[in-house]
């Protein structure tokens, strides 16, 4: 070889990612198990622009003209919908997966800006009912800390059916955040690997889930509005099974929707992105004539105001955030701030394997900024004030994003923006959101006339 | 004693009463007649009464019972006192499916046989069953005792956690992590009470008693598990 390599040629089918996958699955003999959503790149909102107004539509005067962004969830049987001020709902994270701190930001910055805010496996604590003006209490598989004192307490409940970063499965919980409190609350032994069912232990299939939906109302006296949610695969056939057993409000999560703690392979191979999940869900809703009588929440990778004006223009009445949510209180970021002062975590995050930008530790517990963790040292990271602050400022961003854009397609109410405002810029997203490919009139799959 | 007819009353308009007036008006014992296989009857009671239902019930009997002492002259489906936190539920016939899911609390007796599932995902309450209980009862099943005083079905305990079972029949076969272990006074002393306050008469000398492993407490690629 007279000392020279020959050319290094990388295989894109065994590349260097997957070499690492089998060796470690080889090493350990047990799958990856990891937090937030899926890497892949899929067909996303990013994909759709905005046809704004020019000639032929007028647009509203950006700083003077008002725009409504007033959002009613629950309006089918509720005697109490939700009003919220902003159609940008806080998802379900769970206390547990989340420190007591982090769900008392949650709680401020949701009412700092009149929405809603959600609880999550593992019940709800008093820091979150009492940071927060509305509150979704989630009815899970495992009912962790879920009882009527609570229910009663709650603004509105959600039957959680699953989430798109694991469609069909139940979560898992890794011993170091089973803390003292945790576990007293999930009723388990400290310190264990906590596994949750993935099905609900009173009801199984659609038709007992009406029954469970009646059982429900008659506990809190049909006041409160009750939500399903469901991880996005057979989106229209889910959305229609929902509507028809009772739902006021169907919430989807598409695959890229994050997760405290679940296999990779999960996060990765099961599931429908948002995009086209949306456009099923609306159809579906259409198809059965409720569409303003059922409201529908999407969520998975909404990071933007454009995003939230995108979901709504394609038929959402609200979305609902989490990993950007954690992203804002400052989740993969190089350092954590405490009395005024940055401190660098740079070194805790290589101790992970991993670096800032790139983590998705937060199935360890030993979250460098302090979002995802139990370990008192790691919580006081995060101060609640601090991340209340940070998570208002960043849900008014998206706000003002979503107001700029819908005035801009010259509406005076985020709700009346419609699927005529928009076009897709490749063919995948126009096949998957039924939105034409920009400059022409085609949408692939539909025949032309 | 009030007496309440189904026939008259929607389940709504019941469920209202229990839940708003009865706690006014002082009535501490109820009557329900023509319970004809309805749904969530006496779901979310709070107060501490005395209810009689005459006939069978369908889903969720007596959901999420605090304090109240409901008896059941009759058969119940799926899910009686599901997430029951005190108080007790007697039902006098069956029970189908999932009778006391992931109740916290309270005492449930089911003088027949509950089918299947029967204490899943249990969270600290007992529960005695006279006769047998179907396939997966006590489904990881948390905190709490399941006396059942004849036979259970396929993969009893299975992903136990912290519950304790006794049975006194035969066990088709045990779920993952779950096992026999011997009866320790304790336990006779537990299983004697619970009888004891089902008003059902045997002996804790003929009872097994299964608990969890707990090697699946930790995940461990070198115990051969199946998370």
């Amino acid at each position: 070889m007279n000392g020279k390599r020959t050319a290094l040629e990388e295989s894109a089918l065994y590349n260097r990612h997957v070499l690492h996958y089998i060796h470690r699955a080889a090493e350990h003999g047990l799958y990856d198990i990891r937090g937030l959503g899926a890497k892949r790149a899929v067909p996303s909102f990013d994909d759709l622009v905005f046809l704004t107004a020019s000639l032929s539509r007028y647009p509203l005067e950006g700083y003077r003209e008002k725009c409504v962004t007033k959002t009613v969830l629950g309006t089918r049987f509720a005697k109490k919908p939700i009003e919220l001020d902003i159609p940008i709902t806080i998802a379900g994270m769970s206390f547990g997966a989340l420190s007591a701190n982090v769900k008392e930001a949650l709680g401020r910055a949701a009412s700092a800006m009149g929405t809603s805010t959600t609880t999550g496996d593992g019940g709800m604590t008093q820091e979150e009912r009492s940071s927060s003006k509305t509150l979704v209490y989630q009815c899970l598989p495992s009912r962790y800390g879920f009882n009527p004192d609570d229910l009663r307490k709650a603004d509105a409940i959600e039957v959680v059916v699953g989430q798109g970063a694991k469609p069909g499965g139940g979560g898992m919980l890794l011993g170091l955040k089973i803390s003292e409190r945790v576990a007293q609350m999930r009723t388990l032994p400290q310190g264990i690997d906590q596994r949750s069912a993935c099905r609900h232990p009173d009801w199984v299939g659609p038709d007992d889930l009406t029954i469970k939906i009646a059982e429900l109302r008659e506990i809190t006296d049909w006041q409160v509005p009750i939500y399903i949610k469901f991880g996005a695969t057979r989106v229209r056939d889910d959305v229609k099974l929902a509507v028809k057993a009772g739902a006021d409000v169907v919430v989807i999560d598409g695959m890229q929707g994050g997760t405290a703690a679940t296999q990779q392979v999960f996060i990765e191979h099961a599931g429908i992105p948002t995009l086209p999940a949306l456009r099923l869900a609306v159809e579906a809703l259409d198809e059965m004539n409720v569409r303003g009588q059922v409201q529908l929440i999407i969520s998975g990778g909404i990071r933007t105001g454009a995003d939230v004006a995108k979901a709504l223009a394609m038929g959402a009445d609200a979305v609902s955030i989490g990993q950007s949510a954690m992203m804002a209180l400052g989740c993969n970021s190089e350092t954590y701030s405490k009395d005024g002062q940055q401190f660098d975590v740079s070194q805790e995050y290589e101790k992970l394997g991993t670096a800032p930008g790139f983590c998705h530790h937060c199935h360890t517990g030993l979250c460098p900024v302090g979002v995802t963790t139990q370990l008192p040292d790691l919580e006081q990271r995060l101060q609640p004030e601090w991340g209340a602050r940070r998570l208002k400022n960043y849900l008014k961003t998206l706000n003002m994003e979503l107001t700029t854009l819908a005035r801009a397609c010259g509406k005076s109410n985020v709700h009346h923006l419609e699927r005529e405002d928009l076009v897709a810029l490749t063919v995948e997203a126009a096949a998957m959101a039924k939105i034409p490919l920009a400059g022409t009139n085609w949408i692939p799959g539909e025949s032309r006339t | 004693m009030e007496r309440l007819d189904l026939s008259r009353l929607s389940v709504r308009e019941l469920n209202q009463y229990l839940h708003h007036e009865l706690p006014k008006n002082g009535v501490d014992e109820v009557e329900i007649v023509n319970p004809s296989g309805l749904h969530s009857i006496a779901a979310g009671l709070t107060v501490p009464v005395k209810i009689r239902v005459l006939g069978h019930a369908g889903y969720f009997l007596a959901g999420m019972n605090q304090r109240a002492d409901v008896t059941v002259h009759g058969n119940v489906g799926w899910s009686v006192a599901e997430n029951m936190m005190s108080g007790s539920v007697r039902v006098k016939g069956f029970a189908s499916e999932c009778a006391g899911a992931s109740a916290h609390g309270g005492l449930l007796v089911v003088q027949g046989s509950a089918s299947s599932r029967c204490g899943i995902s249990m969270k600290g309450v007992d529960i005695v069953i006279g006769e047998d209980v179907g396939h997966m009862s006590a489904f990881m099943a948390q905190a709490g005792h399941l006396v059942v005083c004849g036979n259970a079905g396929a993969s009893l305990g299975d992903s136990l956690y912290e519950a304790v079972l006794y049975v006194r029949g035969k066990i088709h076969s045990l779920g993952a992590d779950a096992r026999e272990e011997p009866m320790m006074e304790d336990d006779y002393r537990k299983v004697d009470e619970l009888l004891r306050k089902a008003g059902i008469d045997y002996s804790s000398r003929e009872f097994k008693r299964v608990a969890s492993a707990r090697s699946l407490y930790h995940w461990n690629a070198e115990a051969g598990q199946e998370y």
